[in-house]
C-alpha cells in the first residue's frame, strides 16, 4: 500500500532551488530512510511532507504530494495533517513546561481532557520512547533540565503521544548513546506495524538495519531510491556507489 | 579500590578538596600576567559600587527623614488640611494603576503579538509602527498631559476624572508595553512553534500556550516600567484626573495619586514633613505592586499547556 506519493516536487527557499523535479513514492508500514551528504535537502523534503515548511517565508513548492492519494497542499486541513503524519525535530526542541505537560500538549490539542486518559497516554509514550524509567521521578520537573539525549527522546515520546499515521524522524538518533539509540530502533521496527515511518539519517548503519526502502540524495536531487537491500548492495549508480562506501559526503 | 571510589562520591561537601577552585594567591598571579583585566575589574566594581551607593542613599535618606512622619493621622480615612491623610491618594493611586493596566496591557500585547506574530517579516507597516512606538516612548508626559486635558477633559468632556487620567496615561505606557513585549515575543525560540505546529496545534494555540508563556517574563519587566511610570506620574496627571483631595469615586470624579499628592504638599511648602511620610509611602507601595505582578507572572508562566 502505498501511503505517501511524492510527484514532480519541486523546492525553491526564494530563489535558491532547494528540490529539484523529486519524484519519491513511500510505502504503509514500512521504514524509509533519506540519506545524503550534508545541505542535500533531506530535512526540507521532510518538512514538506507535513507542511512545516509553510512557517518558512519565500518558501515555494511546486508539483503534487499525496497521503492516501489525497492532496496534502490541497483542501486538507493542515492541524489535521500534522496530527496524522508527527515530527521529530533535528535539534530537540522541548517546551519549557514540565516533562508530563510536554507530552501531554498534543493529546490535550486534539481534545483528550480526561486526567486518567492522559496519565496513561504519557506513561505509554514514554515507555515507547525507552525513557519512562529515567523519567518516572521527575514527571513534574521541566523538560530544560533534562540531558540532551533523554530531551529527544522525549520529543520522540511527544510525538509518539498524538497517535500519527506517519512518523517523520530527523536524525532522531544522532544525540543519543548507542543503548538508548539501540532501543529507538527496535521501537521503529516495533512501530512499523501500525505506522509508516520515514526517517533522515547520517549513519548508513542505521539505514541498513531497520529501513525497508532508501533514497539518496545529492545536491537537491533525488539520485536513486530502492530497497535498502539493493541500494547498499547493488546500488545503480556511480555517486550511490562513491557516497555509501564513504568515498565523499 | 572500587568500593573506596562509590565511597567517595557519598562524601560530603567538607571533604572534597576541589582543585578547580581558584585560590586568592592564583587570582593574583594571573593578574599580574596580565594588568589590563585587573583594571577592567577595578573600573567594573567602582561604577558598581557608586551606582549601588547612590541608590541607597536616597533609599536611606527617604526612610530617614519619611519614617518618624508616619503618624496614624497621616492614614486617617479622610484628607482635611490638618492630617494631611494620604489614605484617599494610596487608594487612588492603585485604582489609577489598574485602570490605566487595564487599558493599556490589552492594546500593547496584543498589538506586539500582531507584529511579532502575525504580521511579515520586514513589513513597511511595521516597520514604522515600531519608529512611531519608539519615538513615542521618548516624549515627555507634559505633552501627553496636554493631549489628555484638549482632549479627554474638553473634548470628550470627562472633566478631570479618573477615566481622563487613566486614558492619557494608557496612551503613555502604550509604548512601552508594547515595545518590551514584542522583544520578549521576538526571543521565544522558533523552535518552540514548530514543535507546536508539529504536534498540530494552530495558531492561536501556540501563542497562548507556548508563546505568551514562554514570553511572560518579559511582558511582565514592560508592565512593571509601566507601573513605575504610571505611580510616578504627576505633570500629565495634574491636568486630567486633577488634585482633587477625597477619594475618586466614580470613573467620572477627580481624584490626586500619591505623586501628585507629594507635589502639591512640597508645592505649599506647609506639610514638608508629611511629603516626605508620603514618599515613604510611595515606595512601599511601588515595591508591593512590582512584587505583586512578579507574583502574578510566575502563576500564568506556570500554567500547563
Ligand atoms: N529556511 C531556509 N531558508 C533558506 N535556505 C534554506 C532554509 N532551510 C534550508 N535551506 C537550504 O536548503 C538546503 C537544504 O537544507 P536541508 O536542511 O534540507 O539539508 P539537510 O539535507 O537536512 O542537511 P543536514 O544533513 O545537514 O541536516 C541547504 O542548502 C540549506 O542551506
Ligand atoms: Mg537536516
Amino acid at each position: 500500500m502505498e501511503k505517501f506519493a511524492i510527484d514532480n516536487m519541486n523546492l525553491y527557499y526564494g530563489k535558491f532551488h532547494a528540490l529539484k523535479n523529486v519524484n519519491l513514492h513511500m510505502e504503509q508500514n514500512k521504514i524509509t530512510a533519506f540519506i545524503g551528504p550534508s545541505g542535500c535537502g533531506k530535512s526540507t523534503l521532510l518538512k514538506s511532507l507535513n507542511r512545516m515548511n509553510d512557517l518558512v517565508e519565500g518558501c515555494k513548492i511546486t508539483g503534487e504530494i499525496k497521503l492516501d492519494g489525497e492532496d496534502i497542499y490541497g483542501n486538507m486541513d493542515v492541524n489535521i495533517l500534522r496530527k496524522r503524519v508527527g515530527m521529530v525535530f533535528q535539534k530537540a526542541n522541548p517546551f519549557p513546561m514540565s516533562v508530563y505537560d510536554n507530552i501531554a500538549f498534543g493529546p490535550r490539542t486534539h481534545g483528550i481532557k480526561n486526567k486518567k486518559e492522559l496519565d496513561r497516554i504519557v506513561e505509554e509514550s514514554l515507555r515507547d520512547a525507552a525513557i519512562w524509567d529515567e523519567l518516572k521521578d521527575r514527571l513534574k520537573k521541566s523538560a530544560l533540565g533534562l540531558s540532551g539525549g533523554q530531551q529527544q527522546r522525549l520529543c520522540i515520546a511527544r510525538a509518539l503521544a498524538i497517535k500519527p499515521e506517519v512518523l517523520l524522524m530527523d536524525e532522531a538518533t544522532s544525540a543519543l548513546d548507542p543503548i538508548s539509540t539501540g532501543k529507538i530502533e527496535e521501537l521503529c521496527l516495533k512501530l512499523k506495524d501500525n505506522y509508516t515511518i520515514i526517517m533522515v539519517t547520517h549513519n548508513m548503519q542505521q539505514a541498513l538495519r531497520i529501513s525497508d526502502n532508501t533514497a539518496f540524495f545529492l545536491l537537491g536531487e533525488m539520485v536513486e531510491y530502492n530497497s535498502t537491500d539493493a541500494i547498499f548492495s547493488a546500488p545503480q549508480d556511480k555517486r550511490t556507489e562513491e557516497y555509501i562506501t564513504g568515498r565523499f559526503g | 579500590m572500587a568500593d573506596k571510589s562509590i565511597k567517595t562520591d557519598m562524601n560530603d561537601e567538607k571533604e572534597i578538596r576541589a582543585i578547580n577552585k581558584v585560590s586568592f594567591k592564583q587570582r593574583m598571579i594571573s593578574y599580574k600576567r596580565k594588568p589590563l583585566s585587573l583594571l577592567m575589574l577595578i573600573i567594573v566594581a567602582a561604577a558598581a559600587a557608586i551606582s549601588a551607593a547612590a541608590l541607597i542613599f536616597i533609599m536611606v535618606y527617604v526612610l530617614i527623614r519619611g519614617i518618624p512622619n508616619l503618624t496614624p493621622d497621616l492614614f486617617a480615612l479622610n484628607y482635611n488640611s490638618d492630617n494631611v491623610s494620604c489614605m484617599p491618594s494610596i487608594i487612588n493611586t492603585v485604582v489609577l494603576t489598574l485602570f490605566t493596566l487595564i487599558i493599556a496591557v490589552p492594546f500593547g500585547v496584543g498589538a506586539a503579538i500582531y507584529l511579532a506574530e502575525y504580521a511579515k517579516k520586514g513589513n513597511r507597516l511595521v516597520k514604522i509602527i515600531r519608529t512611531m512606538a519608539e519615538t513615542l516612548a521618548g516624549i515627555p508626559s507634559i505633552v501627553y498631559g496636554l493631549f489628555g486635558m484638549l482632549f479627554f477633559v474638553y473634548a470628550l468632556n470627562w472633566g478631570y476624572s479618573l477615566l481622563a487620567g487613566a486614558f492619557t496615561l494608557a496612551i503613555m505606557v502604550l509604548p512601552t508595553i508594547m515595545r518590551t513585549t514584542e522583544e520578549a515575543l521576538i526571543t521565544v525560540p522558533d523552535s518552540y512553534r514548530e514543535g507546536s505546529y508539529g504536534l498540530g496545534a494552530g495558531k492561536l494555540r501556540t501563542i497562548i500556550r507556548i508563546i505568551l508563556p514562554s514570553a511572560m517574563p518579559g511582558i511582565l519587566a514592560g508592565v512593571i516600567l509601566a507601573v513605575g511610570r504610571i505611580v510616578g506620574e504627576t505633570a500629565a496627571l495634574i491636568y486630567t484626573y486633577g488634585s482633587a483631595t477625597g477619594y475618586a469615586a466614580n470613573p467620572l470624579s477627580s481624584g490626586r495619586s500619591l505623586a501628585v499628592h507629594m507635589y502639591v504638599l512640597t508645592n505649599e511648602g506647609l506639610h514638608t514633613n508629611q511629603a516626605w511620610g508620603t514618599a515613604v509611602v510611595l515606595l512601599v507601595l511601588v515595591f508591593g505592586i512590582n512584587t505583586l505582578s512578579a507574583f502574578i507572572a510566575k502563576k500564568l508562566g506556570n500554567k500547563k499547556g
